[in-house]
C-alpha cells in the first residue's frame, strides 16, 4: 500500500486517540491502561498472517506462531482482566454498575 | 474471504475500538465499553484466519499456549499487583511486535528501505518495551529493589547504546542480506530497555508504566507499518496516543518534566542537606484515643497511598467508612493522581473493596473544601500529601500540587515508623500541631478502630 496513505491514517489515529483519552476520569485509569494494552494485542492480526503452510521457509512461520502465542496472551489476559476490574466499579445507592 | 472482504471486517473493528475507548471514558459505560473492544479483536482475528495458505497446527498451538497464559494470569492475579501485572501485559505485547517485525522480515526476499526501516523500528520499539516491562515488573513486586539504579556517567552510556543502535540501523539497511548487524540491534534494544527502567525509582513507576504502554502501542503501529497493515496502525496509534497523554498526566501531578523522570534518578540525592523548618515533636496517639475524636467526627476525608496496597487496607478502609456513615459523618475519599504505583491504583483497591466511586474525589474537588474537614486519615501516603510541596522551597517537590491534609481540623497519619517516603524526603506534615501519628501496621490499626466502634 501507498506509503503516504499509511501515513495519513497514522497521524489521524494519534489525533483521535489524543480526543478520545483526554475526557477519561482519572478514577478509570487503570481499566484504561489495561484495556488499551488489550487493544495493543492487535499485532496479533499481523502475526496470524504470517504462520503460512510451506517447507521453504519455516523459520519465518515458526517466528510468526511465537508472535501469535504472545499476542494472545496479552489479548485474552488483557480483556479479561480488565472486565474483571470494571465488574467492582459500582455506584452509591447499590447501584449495578450500569 | 477475498481480502476485501477482510478489509472491511478491519474497517468494523477500528470502529469498534473507538467506539469502545469512547465507552471506557465514563464509569458507567467502561464494563461495556470494555466488551465492545473485544468484539472489534474477535471479528479482526477470525477474519484473518480466512486468509489463505495458514499453517493451522502453528496458529492453534500459539492460541492454546497464550490463551491458558493469559487467562490464567488474569483470574488470578490480586488486585494490589495490578501495576506489575500491566506492565507484564505490556511486555509481551511489546515482544510480539518483535516477533511479527523478525517474521515479515524472513518472508521478504527483496526488501525496500521503507520496509527495513518499519520492520527496524518495531524490532527495537518491541524489544525495549520488553525487557522494560520486565524490569518494571521486578521493581513492581519488588523482586529486585524500586530503588532508582544510577551511576556515573549513565547518560553516556545509554546515548552510546542509542547511537550503537542507530549504526546498526544503516549497516542493516545498506546491506539486509547480512542479518547479524539486525541480531545485534536485537541485542542492543534489549538492553537498552533495561538500562532505561534502571535509574527510575519505584515512586515514579506511574509515570514509566504509561510511557511502556504508550511503546507498546507504537511498536504495534510499526508492525503494521512493516507488513502493510492498517489496522494494526490505526489501534496502535491509538494505544501510543493514550499511553503518552496518561504520561503527561502523570507527569504534571509531580510537577516535574518527563526527561526529568526519566534521567534524574529522583530520590536518590538526600534532601536533608535543604533547611529543615519545623522538625517539631511527633505525637504518637493509640487507636482507641483516635476512636473518640472520630466518633464525635462529623466529616472525615480518607487519603490512600500505596501503603494501603502494601497492608492491604482497603477492606478493613471500607469498614470503617461503613461504621463512621452509621455513626452520622460524611466520608469520602481523596485521590492524588499519582498515588501508588500506576495511574487509577487506588481507585481500583477501593472499587474492589466495594467502595462506590463517586465517594472517590480527585484532588482538585477536595483541596477547596479541606478545612471543613473535622479528621483527615492519611493511610500509607506520604509524598502526595506533603506541605513542604507548598512551603518549603528548597524541597526536592516543591511545586508538585499535593492533597492539603494538613489543612484538616485533625490528621491521623497511619504509617509503620518514621522513615521518609519511597522517595526519602523530609515531610514537616509529621510535625504539624494538628497531626497524630499512628504508628503500626495500617489494617491492624484499621482494624483496631473498627473494633473500638463495636
Amino acid at each position: 500500500m501507498d506509503i503516504i496513505n499509511l501515513v495519513f491514517v497514522f497521524v489521524l489515529a494519534i489525533f483521535l486517540g489524543v480526543e478520545l483519552i483526554n475526557k477519561v476520569p482519572s478514577t478509570l485509569h487503570t481499566p484504561l491502561m489495561s484495556g488499551s494494552n488489550a487493544i495493543s494485542g492487535i499485532t496479533l492480526v499481523g502475526a496470524l498472517a504470517l504462520v503460512q503452510i510451506g517447507d521453504e521457509n519455516q523459520m519465518a512461520s515458526i517466528l510468526g506462531a511465537v508472535a501469535v502465542g504472545f499476542a494472545t496472551i496479552n489479548v485474552i489476559g488483557g480483556y479479561m482482566v480488565t472486565d474483571r476490574m470494571l465488574a467492582m466499579f459500582k455506584k452509591k445507592e447499590g447501584g449495578d454498575g450500569k | 474471504m477475498s481480502t476485501e472482504i477482510i478489509d472491511l471486517v478491519y474497517i468494523a473493528a477500528a470502529i469498534l475500538f473507538i467506539v469502545g475507548l469512547k465507552f471506557l471514558g465514563s464509569p458507567a459505560t467502561a464494563r461495556k465499553g470494555n466488551v465492545i473492544s473485544s468484539i472489534g479483536m474477535a471479528i479482526a482475528v477470525i477474519a484473518t484466519l480466512f486468509s489463505k495458505g495458514l499453517n493451522f497446527e502453528l496458529i492453534i498451538g500459539g492460541f492454546v499456549i497464550g490463551g491458558l497464559i493469559g487467562a490464567v494470569v488474569a483470574r488470578k492475579v490480586e488486585m494490589t499487583s495490578m501495576p506489575e501485572m500491566v506492565a507484564l501485559f505490556n511486555g509481551f505485547g511489546g515482544l510480539a511486535s518483535l516477533f511479527v517485525g523478525w517474521s515479515a522480515l524472513k518472508w521478504t526476499a527483496s526488501p525496500e528501505v521503507f520496509f527495513l526501516v518499519t520492520v527496524f523500528l518495531s524490532i527495537l520499539i518491541g524489544g525495549l518495551t520488553f525487557t522494560g516491562s520486565l524490569l518494571a515488573y521486578g521493581k513492581l513486586s519488588e523482586r529486585i529493589s524500586g530503588r532508582p539504579f544510577v551511576y556515573a556517567g549513565q547518560r553516556i552510556v545509554n546515548s552510546g547504546i542509542l547511537l550503537a543502535v542507530v549504526i546498526c540501523a544503516v549497516l542493516f539497511i545498506q546491506n539486509p542480506a547480512d542479518q547479524n548487524w539486525l541480531y545485534l540491534a536485537v541485542g542492543l534494544s534489549l538492553l537498552l530497555g533495561i538500562m532505561f527502567v534502571l535509574p527510575i525509582g519505584g515512586a515514579d513507576m506511574p509515570v514509566v508504566i504509561s510511557l511502556l504502554n504508550s511503546f507498546s502501542g507504537i511498536a504495534a503501529a510499526a508492525a503494521g507499518f512493516a507488513i502493510g497493515n492498517i489496522l494494526l496502525i490505526v489501534a496502535g496509534s491509538l494505544v501510543g496516543a493514550s499511553g503518552i497523554i496518561l504520561t503527561s498526566i502523570m507527569c504534571k501531578a509531580m510537577n516535574r518534566s518527563l526527561s526529568n523522570v526519566l534521567f534524574s534518578g529522583f530520590g536518590t540525592v538526600s534532601s536533608s542537606s535543604g533547611p529543615v523548618i519545623e522538625q517539631g515533636e511527633v505525637k504518637p496517639m493509640s487507636a482507641e484515643d483516635a476512636y473518640y475524636v472520630l466518633e464525635a467526627a462529623s466529616s472525615v476525608v480518607v487519603v490512600p497511598g500505596y501503603g494501603m496496597a502494601v497492608a492491604q487496607a482497603q477492606h478493613v478502609v471500607k469498614e470503617l467508612q461503613e461504621l463512621l456513615e452509621h455513626n452520622g459523618a460524611e466520608v469520602v475519599y481523596a485521590i492524588h493522581p499519582v498515588a501508588g504505583r500506576m495511574p487509577g491504583h487506588m481507585n481500583v483497591l477501593l472499587a474492589e473493596a466495594d467502595v462506590p466511586y463517586d465517594l472517590l474525589l480527585e484532588m482538585d474537588q477536595i483541596n477547596p473544601r479541606m478545612e471543613t474537614f473535622d479528621v483527615a486519615i492519611i493511610i500509607g501516603a506520604n509524598d502526595v500529601v506533603n506541605p513542604a510541596a507548598r512551603e518549603v522551597e528548597s524541597s526536592p517537590i516543591y511545586g508538585m500540587p499535593v492533597i492539603n491534609a494538613d489543612q484538616a481540623q485533625t490528621v491521623f497519619v497511619l504509617k509503620r515508623s518514621m522513615a521518609s517516603g519511597f522517595a526519602g524526603i523530609d515531610n514537616p506534615l509529621f510535625f504539624k500541631e494538628n497531626t497524630r501519628m499512628l504508628f503500626g501496621d495500617a489494617k491492624e490499626t484499621l482494624g483496631n478502630l473498627v473494633k473500638a466502634f463495636d
